[in-house]
């Protein structure tokens, strides 16, 4: 099979997302209509076993051998988990003389309010001081050169410092945006010296002005850099012995789009956020099929819950990454992360007797005390199983036992300082924690300028399907989606991704000062480069999907605002259309335009490979009678009272089937809560969607 | 006079129990207000300060004008007493007049806003914001004068004014703020972030009610501010020894630019029950020149407990409702309570200069919470001119030097020590100003010595590639940022200027309208941070490792008592060093601040620093009474 048959859906496709605790795969089978799913434990240690497993596994379950996949796309953590666990490579570092501490002072910044000074520690940056080097060589704002490469200084200076036991080199000049030719001279000469070590210049991970950011940006990208590259190779040669040599292994990156390995291996620093765009991703998918284009999407954990918004079908992205204490200028969907989720402490602070929820968490081990695992301390998922949202006698991914009496002894600890029952701080605790969630929905939301009652909120991730309907009813977001296998979301958005490819520019200039064919030949240049990459990896020039950003501002701001517009746009409303665009934008996200002049500060076209097609997963319509699924009868606790409430069994709901709150919907790695006042309506494709009972699109005829 | 508050529904609010739960929620509501408002602003505004720098700082407050979340805590009771007019729905109010309201801007650089939040009818809560204005005119660029004698030197003033006058914005009188300053579009555009910042804690204020009603959003406000008392209250008996033992700190800024110095300031800290008493009898008399510093009382409440909120529970909300439980005296005339019309525009050295004197204060009641003294400063670089294209630039820079050695460890090298400041990127200096940073880099050695070393200080090389002025505002070139536990002091600051024929001065730590030419260098050096913990006490591969990272020299290590050979730790010659130098200097001091008074401190001063030392200010007539 060749490549340009594979990228045209050719034979089987396999989406593989990698999590701390579980490997989840999805298998599509486009010429027959099916998809598989498997879902088998991580091993952190070297996670490409956790994936070979779940390969054999899903074979197995769909009766296919190996050799019929031909696309296999992952989503991996492997670059987060480096940088958190700060596991990544020595890094040297080689600065224009005169910054050699351009990591270390950073951006002066110290976080925490006034006094925050007192008790930050700062954390040492990635690439050590003692192995830093500074080049004699200096390059101007414009480009010009102003003081000439030392080559010879440089050179001994690399000896010393390639031999001293780093294991990746950053080269990140000074003004190296405006011109990079001494970057890679010293990248040239450092690969004469030291052919092995991998060598990450500035101008080429981050072409953009602002030394730190760049800097930091492209030091992260040789510290992660060791670790994905051996993890991706390593993977390959996997699948290639089982698959054969033509299976096309592709990277998911933190903007959401497919990179190829190579692309992945030199430029890791893109794969961020590859976890978390993943169920971005599959969000958008399931979204897609369901009908809904307006999507803010809640990926809630044990520790950490991640939210994003999808407008028009699309993902917001923004270009920068944070990952811990650590901030990149990569592109990347705009993911917030709230460090809430089920495993979340709460407690009681003796000065103030408030009751705080995070950001403590009390991971998987020893886990929440409902586990009976040692754990004490009181989480959410602890409220969960005090309030009945978690039934005791339902079961967690297959084995776990869940103690409610062990839960209802650990929230009483924080409920008796507060004066209340276990129940009453147990839902004290269950909305603090939506609380949180909710200021992150806030921020990808109205923040940016958009109102939360014209998107729906879908929830996935272990306990998404919990607080989904809690949270829909905070923001006003209707109707809230729980999809069908919310724990391998992410998977979903693997297999149904598209490939991606952007070239940047940074060009600062007022905008007056250059004509719309300049401008327009700087943007098919870079359509050219971003497209290289595209057309190795089988994409046919008519698949590919174009489009440019101009980032632009008022001349004198620091910001600056990226502007999308079509090819066939920019033909025909040239820069003044880019700066009416950005006047309407700024109004909306700010309140007010300024007559000033316009900046441009950079160009981009991004070029996407064909859309997947979809996989029809609709089922037979089974009536709006519910009763068939139901388990058992149950009570939970909400708004102040304990109310009798159904269990239901996912497995049995059938479309167009109304599940009335208090309800609570078990399956295989997830538990849905249906509050009182919602009702739940399985849609064609297996969403749970829920709304309120009385509104207006409850009934499905409505909508 | 007090303002009158034009409310078209009379119906009185009523205090009602909030649950404590919903206040939770409440008090996170208004947290992301407010984060949301510097997320606006920062975005917006166009002038490197604001938005780069991020010298601006919003604040929400109750119906009443108490700041429930915020920085600075509220100027605006003082306003409302103050003001002599109605207030209504729709008025947003500016001014940048320290002396008619109470200190709560300290000089007109910074234009401060505020708007009354009004719904159905009933003021609800206040919103306000302030943000220093890279220019508001005056006699030099950047309108920070050192040599001004009178405020009216330092810009155009502005009283408490309706800039929006129910709803409508009175484009005459942000005109006439605009023709006076040399930078109107930067002005204007900022002006615009902070309203667009105001608005948007409006409309959270409003949902907040729309959400939980608003007599629970009106009790849940006050219940916020009884939470901070009740907590701060715990603090302050934790930190603070009862009884009439009285704890007493001084320290100095070094001169007001005009050849006279030291400064003194000086405080009395004691407690009577529940409440702490700052007594600064003692301050010396206000100065001729413009480093006068208007210390609001109110601000200084603030100050004293964001400073030690940070030591116990930084998570408890920060608010106005300690107030009762503080009392500031301040005596008036002395150089913290200047008299109109002193001039104040270069406040900025006591007003960081106050955090040492409140660190050594309470340090003595807390000796494990005791910092050195750090980077407590904002230092000016201002630089304009017209290019060669004959348009004017200006630049006005903040810079950054070593946070102190902490009892959590060694300070940053180069960092900022006020909330949320940054500094402004070098690509984008030679992008936009004639400027090429040749080095921006630490300085070993400048930190002091300690167990945990204070943070190194910055140098900035600047070739100055056009002709124009600069004007430096520093301190701390004279007195050094002293250490603690046995600590040593960090190094000072210094200015170097190499003209391009060669010939090099030192410039002193104030000047203005220095002139340059293209091609002059000139070497910016802040100070480092004060050591905290005995230096023969660290770690020596610390000491090691800190000289391979080019923070401490070959040299420098000695002051530890480590002696480095050939990239190791000589111990044996460690071991005797440190026992040499045990001896030799006996029993260390709670501070140490590097000299023994200040006469002996003058008298090494020009051969220490090249200049001759400042002239003990001479206080005349009632200066000089207050001064007694």
């Amino acid at each position: 099979m060749t490549k340009q048959q594979v990228a045209k859906g050719k034979g089987l496709r396999l989406g593989v997302d990698v999590g701390g605790t579980f490997t989840d795969l999805l298998l599509l089978d486009e010429a027959r209509g099916r998809a598989f799913t498997a879902k088998v434990p991580s091993t952190p240690s070297d996670s490409s076993k956790g994936v070979l497993n779940g390969i054999e596994r899903i074979c197995q379950s769909a009766g296919i051998s190996p050799e019929q996949i031909s696309q296999v796309m992952h989503g991996t953590t492997v670059a987060t988990n480096t940088v958190l666990t700060t596991s990544g490579a020595r890094v040297g570092l080689v600065t224009t003389k005169g910054y050699r501490d351009t990591l270390q002072i950073a951006r002066s910044y110290v976080p925490g309010g006034l006094g925050g000074w007192v008790i930050w520690n700062k954390t040492p940056p990635l690439a050590p001081l003692e192995d830093t080097i500074e080049a004699e060589e200096r390059v101007g704002a414009k480009g010009e050169v102003v003081v000439a490469l030392n080559e010879a200084q440089i050179r001994a200076a690399l000896e010393g410092l390639l031999a001293s036991g780093i294991e990746a080199l950053t080269i990140a000049l000074f003004n190296s945006y405006a011109n990079d030719a001494h970057e890679r001279r010293i990248a040239e000469i450092a690969q004469e010296i030291a052919p092995h070590i991998p060598v990450s210049t500035s101008a080429s991970v981050m072409p953009e002005m602002y030394e730190y950011e760049r800097t930091e940006t492209t030091v992260v990208n040789s510290y992660v850099r060791p670790v994905v590259s051996s993890y991706v190779a390593n993977l390959q040669n996997e699948l290639h012995a089982r698959m054969g040599k033509d299976v096309l292994l592709q990277i998911l990156r933190s903007d959401g789009g497919l990179s190829s390995a190579q692309a992945a291996m030199e430029h890791p620093v893109n794969l961020l956020m590859s976890g978390p765009a993943g169920g971005v991703a599959g969000a958008l998918w399931i979204a897609k099929q369901a009908g809904f284009k307006n999507l803010l999407t809640f990926d809630m954990g044990g520790t950490s819950t991640d939210v994003a918004l999808i407008e028009g079908g699309t993902p917001r992205t923004r270009r920068e990454t944070r990952v811990g204490d650590v901030t990149v200028r990569a592109p990347s969907i705009d993911v917030r992360t709230v460090g809430a989720g089920g495993g979340s402490i709460a407690y009681v602070p003796e000065l103030t007797k408030a009751l705080r929820v995070g950001p403590q968490s009390a991971g998987a081990d020893p886990g929440p005390a409902a586990y009976a695992k040692g754990g004490e301390a009181p989480t959410v998922t602890d409220a969960n199983v005090v309030l009945g949202y978690l039934p005791a006698d339902a079961r967690l991914g297959g084995d776990m036992e869940i103690s409610r009496d062990l839960a209802i002894k650990a929230v009483t600890a924080v409920a008796e300082p507060l004066g209340k029952t276990a129940e009453e701080a147990a839902e004290g605790i269950v909305a603090i924690v939506n609380e949180n969630m909710c200021g992150a929905l806030r921020l990808v939301s109205v923040e940016q300028g958009f109102d939360p009652r014209d998107f729906a909120l879908i929830g996935f991730g272990g306990a998404g399907p919990l607080h989904v309907n809690a949270l829909a009813r905070l923001i006003n977001a209707w109707p809230a989606i729980v999809p069908p296998g919310p724990g391998v979301l992410c998977a979903y958005g693997d297999a149904t991704t598209r490939l991606r490819n952007e070239a940047t520019q940074t060009y600062v200039t007022a905008l007056s000062e250059i004509t719309d064919a300049e401008a327009g030949k700087m943007l098919d240049g870079l359509r050219e480069a971003a497209a290289a990459d595209l057309t190795k990896e089988g994409v046919t020039a008519e698949e590919l999907d174009v489009f440019y950003q101009v980032d632009i501002r008022y001349r004198g701001q620091g910001m600056k605002l990226t502007i999308d517009i079509t090819p066939e746009e920019f033909a025909a409303d040239g820069l003044a259309g880019v700066a009416r665009r950005f006047d309407a934008e700024h109004e909306q996200l700010f309140t007010f335009a300024l007559d000033a002049p316009h900046e441009l500060v950079g160009l981009r076209t991004v070029v996407q490979g064909a859309e997947k097609s979809f996989i029809n997963t609709e089922a037979e319509a089974g009536g709006t009678d519910a009763s068939g699924a139901i388990v058992q009868p149950t009570q939970l606790y909400a708004d102040g009272k304990w109310s009798d409430a159904q269990i239901y069994d996912r497995g049995k709901l059938r479309p167009e089937n109304r599940i009335p709150g208090p309800a609570i919907v078990t399956e295989m790695d997830s538990t849905t809560l249906i509050l009182p006042g919602h009702v739940g309506v399985i849609d064609a494709v297996g969403n749970i969607l829920i709304w309120p009972e009385d509104h207006p699109k409850s009934h499905p005829k409505a909508q | 006079m007090v303002a009158k508050i034009v409310e078209t529904n009379a119906t009185p609010f009523e205090r009602v129990d909030v649950d404590p739960i919903t206040l939770d929620i409440v008090e996170n509501a208004l947290r992301n207000a407010r984060n949301e408002m510097d997320a606006v602003l920062f975005r917006t505004a166009m002038s490197p300060g604001i938005r780069e720098q991020h010298d601006a700082f919003p604040l929400i407050a109750n119906n009443e004008g108490k700041m429930v979340v915020g920085q600075f805590g509220s100027f605006l009771h003082g306003f409302i007493n103050g003001y002599e007019g109605t207030i209504e729905d729709g008025d947003i109010f500016i001014t940048n007049d320290p002396y008619s309201c109470n200190g709560a801007v300290s000089h007109l650089n910074d234009w401060l806003m505020m708007m009354p939040i009004f719904q159905e009818g009933r003021l609800v809560s206040w919103a306000a914001m302030f943000g220093h204005m890279t220019d508001v005119g005056g006699k030099v660029p950047g309108s920070l004068p050192t040599d001004a004698k009178m405020i009216y030197e330092e810009g155009m003033i502005v009283p408490p004014t309706k800039i929006f006058r129910r709803g409508a914005l009175q484009e005459e009188i942000l005109n006439l703020l605009l023709a006076n300053t040399r930078m109107p579009e930067w002005n204007k555009s900022d002006f615009l972030a902070i309203i667009a910042a105001l608005r948007l804690a409006e409309r959270r204020v409003r949902e907040n009610i729309g959400r939980f009603g608003i007599d629970t959003y009106i009790s849940a406000m006050w219940d916020m501010l009884d939470r901070n008392k009740q907590a701060m209250g715990a603090i302050i008996r934790m930190i603070i020894p009862e009884g009439p033992q009285k704890s007493y700190f001084e320290d100095w800024i070094d001169d007001d630019g005009m050849g006279n110095g030291p400064y003194k300031i000086a405080c009395t800290l004691h407690r009577e029950g529940d409440v702490a008493h700052f007594d600064f009898t003692g301050c010396d008399p206000q100065s001729d020149s413009s480093i006068n510093f208007l210390l609001n009382e109110d601000m200084f409440k603030m100050f004293f407990g964001a400073f030690t909120i940070n030591l116990f529970d930084p998570h408890i909300l920060f608010n106005d409702g300690f107030y009762d439980l503080v009392k500031v005296y301040i005596p008036e005339g002395c150089i913290l309570k200047p008299k109109k019309p002193a001039a104040l525009s270069c406040r900025t050295h006591l007003l960081g200069r106050i955090f040492d004197l409140m660190g050594g204060l309470l340090g003595q009641g807390a000796p494990d919470a005791l910092n050195a003294a750090g980077f407590s400063d904002s230092p000016h670089f201002m630089y304009s001119g017209f290019n060669a294209e004959g348009e004017w630039y200006q630049l006005f820079q903040i810079g950054f030097g070593g946070v102190p050695g902490r009892p959590v460890g060694d300070g940053p090298d180069g960092h900022s020590m006020w909330p949320a400041f940054t500094n402004v990127p070098n690509e984008f200096l030679e992008a936009y100003f004639p400027l090429r940073i040749r080095e921006y880099a630490t300085i070993p050695d400048s930190g002091g010595a300690g167990k945990h070393r204070g943070g190194n200080g910055i140098t900035i090389a600047y070739e100055l590639m056009e002709q124009g002025q600069i004007s430096l505002h520093d301190d701390r070139w004279l007195t050094y940022p002293w250490g603690v536990n046995g600590g040593e002091p960090g190094m000072r600051s210094t200015k170097r200027l190499v003209r391009t024929d060669g010939s090099e001065e030192n410039l002193p730590s104030k000047c203005d309208r220095v002139q340059v030419n293209p091609g002059d260098m000139l070497y910016f050096n802040t100070w480092g941070g004060g050591g905290w913990g005995d230096p023969l006490e660290r770690d020596p591969e610390l000491v090691l490792l800190d000289l391979r990272r080019g923070l401490v020299s070959v040299d420098g290590a000695r002051r530890y008592g480590v002696i480095i050979v050939n990239g190791a730790v000589d111990a044996a010659a460690t071991q005797a060093l440190r026992a040499e130098m045990a001896t030799a200097r006996g029993e260390t001091a709670l501070f140490d601040r590097g000299f023994a008074d200040l006469d002996e401190l003058k008298a090494r001063c020009k051969a220490e620093t090249g200049f001759a030392p400042p002239v003990a200010p001479v206080f005349r007539g009632a200066r000089a009474l207050a001064a007694e």
